[in-house]
């Protein structure tokens, strides 16, 4: 073992056992202690850890493809939106005759458009299975189709970036169109059940605070296996010398692909866990600001080393709950100071600011090991 | 002995179905190639024949279109006219840089081109000749023969013991060396090497140049290198290269002891 892998690893175990604990302890607490108990966490807060944690699952994803492969996805929010589309179609399903109409084949929005019949691609959605293939399979079939045309024609850098911002932001005008059947500007709300239990419950809300965080500790050994095989060093080659690993006979653009749908697959189901925890979901969800936050928890957290991805995404979010309340018209300020003085200050996010206190004292060997 | 240990490892079969065809002599062809670029011409109707197993040197001055031959070769640039062929049966032109790769043309770059962010033995991983599609790519573990085989190459190359190095780490002259191991992990047939000593001390200048001889009859290698006294040590035969055509092809005397040569370097 070498010294950076060796405190990589300690802060990545730590990373680890904290979200073991998060996941597990607070759901537990919320169950078996009364309300007035002080180990009590309620449901507002059960659901904003949940929140957060789907935020971290997000800023993972984006990790993945920003720091391991060098893409700088400005769309990233895109995936995660149709994620929770997915998710909230089948919600919308469960209300059944509860609507305010009371009609069973119709979610409300459709009743009140004079809709008479379920469009085809409302059609499955019913079915639990279905939705949450679709959770993956939609934000992974337009990675793909986007991807293999933005690759394959070498888009990359600055361009690459914005044409992702300006899918993002024709996604949000499309979904503002009521003709497009998603409930227009304001989306889909008013879930009931999910899997035949009521989504209010504060049992349910533990449950799904505890898939989240088992999501986010599957995802993050996941990437981390994938950033330590053989195309996560090929993806790493290909953001430092691109060029070079095409000469060596790799295909470029598939590797690209390929950690481009997995991101946006791993985001589509962040996005699926978000909705029937804050119980809504609506085209703001595409707004290109939305996937500037993104990059700014990871530039926060500190970019390709995953974990950053996670500490960052909590930590900004705790903070725009915080300042949000305090004085809302801030946030965006602090945001935006926050990310020239990350990228100014601490290039290597909170994580580096780490590793270079654990650097300052002394070593006995600055690189990665002797040999055996 | 350490060369012969890469050479003689059983040479996977071609992507490309049919093995380089070099039963008439030359492994690759170029012929009438031209290259412009918004009105200048980087190669000029270019014809060179390069043998099976032999050591080129190629030299010219700056422009001449040196660097633009081997985009060329490599599938980097596409010429607006003329043929360039792999032996008889492989036509360079139909292929990309990856598949171009694959079959067995690999090349060293001006300034060297190797992975910082990874270890030496790494690189040398990356540049294994294996499958190198996605899925096998993510789930490849290395055998034992590969792991001998970069042990191989680590040694050619005299850094086995900076294999744990950041390639980041390393000196200029190592770096390029790094970069030639990286060539051979692929068991090229044909080997492309621009300025291979740039950076380097004189003794690693002598290193390389009996690195380069010992390579040669295996595989092909064409070198683009300056300075004359490192080309005059390996090269038998030498081609000059003058506003993107071939200006002559002989020995280092011969070449040297040319008057239009001699016009081209000094100026008329």
């Amino acid at each position: 073992m070498n010294l950076q892998n060796l405190t990589q690893d300690k802060t990545y175990c730590t990373v680890l056992t904290a979200l073991a604990s998060v996941t597990l302890l607070i759901p537990l607490c919320n169950l078996i202690f009364p309300e007035d108990s002080a180990l009590h966490f309620s449901a507002y807060s059960v659901s904003l850890i949940g929140k957060y944690l789907t935020f971290a699952l997000l800023g993972l994803s984006l990790d993945m493809v920003w720091g391991y492969a060098g893409i700088l996805v400005l769309g990233q929010g895109a995936f995660f939106a149709l994620g929770g589309y997915a998710m909230g179609m089948y919600l919308m399903r469960q209300i059944g005759t509860r609507g305010v109409y009371g009609n069973a084949e119709l979610p409300d929005f459709m009743v009140f458009l004079n809709w008479t019949e379920l469009p085809w691609y409302w059609y499955g959605f019913g079915n639990f299975g279905f939705a949450m293939l679709m959770v993956l399979l939609a934000p992974g079939l337009l990675a793909f189709v986007f991807g293999w045309l933005a690759f394959r024609s070498r888009v990359t850098g600055v361009y690459l970036s914005i044409i992702t911002q300006a899918l993002t932001y024709a996604l949000l005008l499309a979904f503002f169109r009521n003709e497009m059947g998603f409930g227009g500007n304001n989306g889909l709300t008013d879930f009931k059940d999910i899997l035949g239990f009521n989504i209010q419950s504060e049992a349910v809300r533990s449950v799904l605070l505890l898939m989240t965080g088992l999501s986010l500790i599957g995802a993050l050994l996941l990437c981390r296996w994938i950033g330590n095989s053989k195309l996560g060093r090929v993806v790493t080659a290909i953001r430092d010398q691109e060029s070079r690993v095409r000469f060596l006979g790799y295909r470029v653009e598939l590797f690209k692909l390929w950690v481009f749908v997995f991101a946006a697959m791993l985001a589509g189901l962040a996005g699926a866990l978000y909705v029937p925890q804050v119980g809504i979901i609506n085209p703001s969800e595409f707004s290109p600001l939305n996937s500037l936050e993104i990059v700014i928890w990871v530039a926060v957290g500190g970019r390709g080393t995953l974990y950053g991805a996670i500490i960052g995404a909590v930590l900004v979010n705790y903070a725009k709950t915080v300042l949000t309340g305090l004085m809302p018209d801030a946030w965006l300020f602090c945001l935006g100071g926050a990310f020239i003085l990350v990228t100014l200050l601490m290039p290597d996010g909170i994580v580096g600011l780490l590793r270079r206190r654990i650097k300052l004292k002394p070593t006995p060997n600055a690189t990665r090991g002797q040999p055996a | 002995m350490m060369i012969s240990a890469i050479t003689t490892e059983g040479g996977a079969s071609l992507p490309l179905g049919g093995a380089v065809d070099a039963r008439h002599g030359p492994i690759l062809y170029m012929e009438d190639v031209s290259v412009s670029f918004d009105g200048f011409r980087a190669l000029n109707h270019l014809s060179l024949y390069i043998d099976d197993g032999e050591l080129r040197c190629l030299i010219g001055p700056n422009g001449a279109g040196k660097t633009t031959l081997m985009d060329v070769i490599t599938g980097k640039t596409k010429p607006d006219s003329g043929s360039v062929f792999f032996g008889q049966t492989i036509d360079l032109l139909e292929l990309d840089e990856p598949a171009i790769a694959q079959s067995g043309i690999c090349r060293k770059f001006q300034k060297p081109s190797v992975f910082d962010a990874l270890t030496v033995f790494e690189n040398l991983e990356l540049a294994l000749k294996t499958d190198k599609r996605t899925w096998p790519t993510l789930f490849h573990k290395l055998n034992d023969e590969q792991r001998d085989r970069i042990h191989d190459v680590l040694q050619t190359i005299a850094l086995p013991a900076q294999q744990r190095q950041l390639a980041g780490a390393l000196s200029h002259g190592q770096k390029q060396w790094l970069e030639i191991g990286m060539l051979l992990m692929q068991d090229p047939k044909v080997m492309l090497v621009d300025e291979p000593i740039a950076g380097m001390t004189h003794q690693e200048v002598e290193r390389t140049a009996e690195l380069l001889l010992s390579l040669q009859g295996n595989r092909s290698i064409v070198v683009v290198e300056h300075d004359m006294e490192f080309v005059r040590s390996i090269a038998r035969k030498v081609t000059v290269l003058h506003e993107g055509s071939v200006l002559t092809e002989g020995t280092m005397d011969e070449v040297q002891n040319d008057p239009r040569v001699i016009q081209v370097y000094l100026g008329g």
